[in-house]
């Protein structure tokens, strides 16, 4: 802009007044705010999106917090179920029983069958297994809570409108009428739904929980803990304190790189080619999720142990050298103490990302329909994100809140591990 | 000055004491670049001897052969024989971490470990295996500490982080962690360059007090400090020993040109 003669003899003396000054002050002045303002309108974006997606997120999920109940009276009748034997009763019958005695003046066996619709499904299984468990209530007659079906619970929650045309409802006026006599009597209550957390999978919304795939997923996890963490940690040692730097070296680097940029679908092939088929480890196991995880992850944390080991000041190195120390010492007292922040900190957020995994999951065939949770890592098991995938593919209504809810529990795993990781790198970084 | 003053075999003196350190021919080449070229140097037992130069002029790569600093770095190579009283360091038999225990280091930025002072100065008695009963290992801290002139101002916080010292003391805590090891040679890269004037005489003093128990090997950018802690002097100017000798020797009547001129400040 200037003249290169203007400069010289502005060298002399500047004119800090002059116009030109003072426009181009005004110029830089200009820029940064402007860099500012990008930044600011960047953050703002980002801030109103996540804010979108936790809205419609909590706006859907809350739902399926709560869940309907209805309040019956059941009497277990000694010749229902044999005192003997409680597995046996016909407890289908003494449900039905229970709720002919709600609704005492219908006697139609349509009619019938419209109010037994009303009470879930699971009913019968959590008496008999209340039962088995306390074998005196036999004879007894006592009060229990239980769920509705999910379109009586719809209904309750108001995601079913009352006012539509009979013919576009999911319960015809008779099923509406004979609920709400229920709830003019006050037997209906919305609960807390602890089955979310607690319970395993189920065909029925009002039954189904997370307890299959938290358990599954912990398992995964664990296991890919157990095996990232240790290889990693050793490969990143060896890259990084003893590899010489030859082509064979550099070649390594280059594919660790690149292995961690590599599509999750391609390790799910992978787990199901090599481990499942060729290794012949069961489907859908934790097992084979959990290999399949530690590979992903692994890349990560090398890239991040080698990074922490690089951030240590080579004034430590040399210093632990230079009064003798062999090289693992240097590695083990010294290197390693100063890097474990960086390290976990790597590592936690490398598990979160397991955590989140889905594609590889589907592959191995981890999205099972499972009743039951697993009760190791050889049983078939779901986990967080391939139970989000399985509900989210369910036609029923209920499944739509607790897919939101599901993603929800999952986002709260997530920020729990993150906040450990924040925690761990602040409780042990050294200052030097 | 007579004719005989150019020719660099017949002026270098042999140092009064036994050398306990000895260079012959040593050259030293970073990838293709070589730094050394031909250095003989001997390095005299209880005594001081310093190192100077302008920067990059090789003194710094020559004492870290000294103690095999040199070995970490993947390019580096070195030719040529190093001895220590009378036994090659580069002979394959030689097993570098005892070396680096007989020939300890000071840094030129003062480098304690992230840990206590007392486990700073413990670290290397430690896996050294000189110190079997802790009572053992406290007396030989508390020595060293007191050797190292340090030992009054931090008796009282032994187990506080070395890091929280200032810098003058964190150079005397890492001199403490050296002579822990019962090294035979002491080397100092600069250990002063990075301290005020205060803290470098305090330094200054305690090289001299140390010359009784160890060998010193010390580089310097300063002529002056040179002059006041050593007792011979060698300089090095583009990889090449150009003069070496009694430090009074070589700052009132260098021989060679070069050495005239960088004394008296002329470059460098």
């Amino acid at each position: 802009m200037i003249e290169p003669t203007t400069t010289t003899r502005a060298a002399a003396r500047i004119d800090w007044n002059s116009g030109t000054a003072r426009s181009l002050r005004k110029k830089r002045y200009a820029a940064d705010r402007r860099l500012r303002f990008y930044g600011i309108a960047a953050i703002s974006i980002a801030v109103l999106l996540l804010g979108i997606l936790l809205t419609s997120l909590v706006s859907t999920g809350y739902l399926a917090f709560v869940q309907t109940h209805v309040t019956m009276d059941v009497a277990i009748d000694p010749e229902q179920v044999p005192v003997d034997n409680p597995a046996e009763g016909n407890y289908r019958a003494i449900v039905a029983d229970a709720v002919q005695r709600l609704f005492p003046d219908i006697d139609g066996r349509s009619e019938l069958r419209n109010a037994v619709g009303i009470v879930t499904n699971g009913a019968q299984v959590m008496l008999r297994n209340q039962v088995i468990s306390d074998p005196s209530l036999i004879g007894k007659t006592f009060s229990i809570q239980v769920p509705v079906s999910d379109p009586y619970d719809q209904l309750y929650k108001d995601v079913i409108d009352r006012d539509l045309p009979e013919n576009r409802r999911r319960l015809n006026d008779e099923q509406i009428a004979l609920f709400e006599t229920l709830e003019d009597r006050g037997l209906i209550e919305a609960k807390a739904n602890w089955a979310l957390l607690f319970n395993a999978d189920s065909r029925f919304p009002e039954l189904a929980g997370l307890a299959g795939a938290i358990v599954g997923s912990f398992y995964a996890l664990l296991l890919c803990f157990v095996i990232s963490f240790p290889v990693g940690i050793a490969a990143a040692i060896y890259l990084e304190e003893f590899a010489p730097k030859n082509r064979w070296t550099d070649l390594i680097e280059v594919n660790i790189n690149n292995l961690a940029a590599v599509p999750s679908i391609i390790f799910g092939l992978l787990g199901l080619a090599v481990f499942i088929q060729v290794f012949g480890l069961p489907r859908s196991a934790p097992l084979v999720g959990g290999l399949v995880l530690a590979l992903m992850t692994l890349p990560t944390i090398i890239i991040v142990t080698r990074n922490s080991l690089k951030a240590v000041p080579p004034s430590i190195r040399e210093a632990a050298l230079g009064i003798g120390a062999s090289r693992h010492e240097v590695i083990l007292h010294h290197l390693l103490p100063l890097a474990i922040p960086g390290i976990l900190t790597g590592t936690i957020i490398g598990m979160a990302q397991a955590l989140g995994e889905t594609a590889p999951l589907l592959l191995i065939g981890m999205n099972a329909f499972l009743t039951s949770p697993p009760g190791g890592i050889m049983e078939p098991a779901t986990s967080l994100p391939t139970q989000i995938f399985i509900w989210a593919d369910s036609p029923e209504r209920g499944f739509v809140s607790r897919t939101s809810a599901a993603i929800l529990v999952l986002l709260g795993f997530l920020i729990l591990m993150n906040a450990i990781a924040i925690y761990l790198r602040s409780k042990l970084e050294r200052k030097w | 000055m007579t004719q005989w003053t150019l020719d660099p075999e017949t002026r270098t003196t042999e140092p009064a004491s036994l050398p306990k350190m000895r260079g012959e021919n040593v050259n030293v080449f970073y990838g293709t670049k070589q730094a050394l070229f031909d250095v003989n140097l001997a390095v005299p037992e209880h005594q001081v001897t310093a190192l100077i130069g302008p920067s990059g002029c090789g003194k710094s790569t020559f004492l870290r052969c000294l103690n095999r600093m040199n070995d970490t770095i993947d390019i580096a190579r070195v030719e040529g024989e190093i001895t220590l009283d009378g036994r090659s360091i580069y002979d394959p038999k030689i097993d570098v971490v005892e070396l680096r225990a007989q020939v300890g280091m000071a840094f030129q930025k003062p480098n304690p470990f992230p840990k206590s002072i007392f486990e700073n100065v413990a670290y290397g008695p430690t896996i050294h295996g000189r110190a079997s009963a802790k009572a053992d290992l406290e007396q030989i801290v508390v020595d060293s500490l007191r050797k190292a002139g340090l030992y009054e101002e931090v008796k009282e916080r032994l187990h506080e982080p070395g890091t929280g010292l200032s810098g003058g003391q964190q150079q005397r805590l890492c001199i403490a962690r050296a002579i822990a090891v019962a090294p035979e040679v002491i080397l100092m890269d600069e250990p002063c360059s990075a301290l005020d004037p205060i803290a470098t005489a305090k330094i200054e003093e305690l090289i001299d007090e140390l010359r009784e128990n160890f060998t010193i090997v010390i580089v310097t950018h300063s002529m002056q400090q040179a002059a006041r802690v050593s007792q011979r002097t060698a300089f090095f100017h583009l990889g090449v020993l150009v003069e070496e000798g009694p430090t009074s020797e070589i700052f009132t009547s260098p021989n060679d040109k070069r050495t005239q001129d960088y004394v008296t400040g002329r470059f460098g």
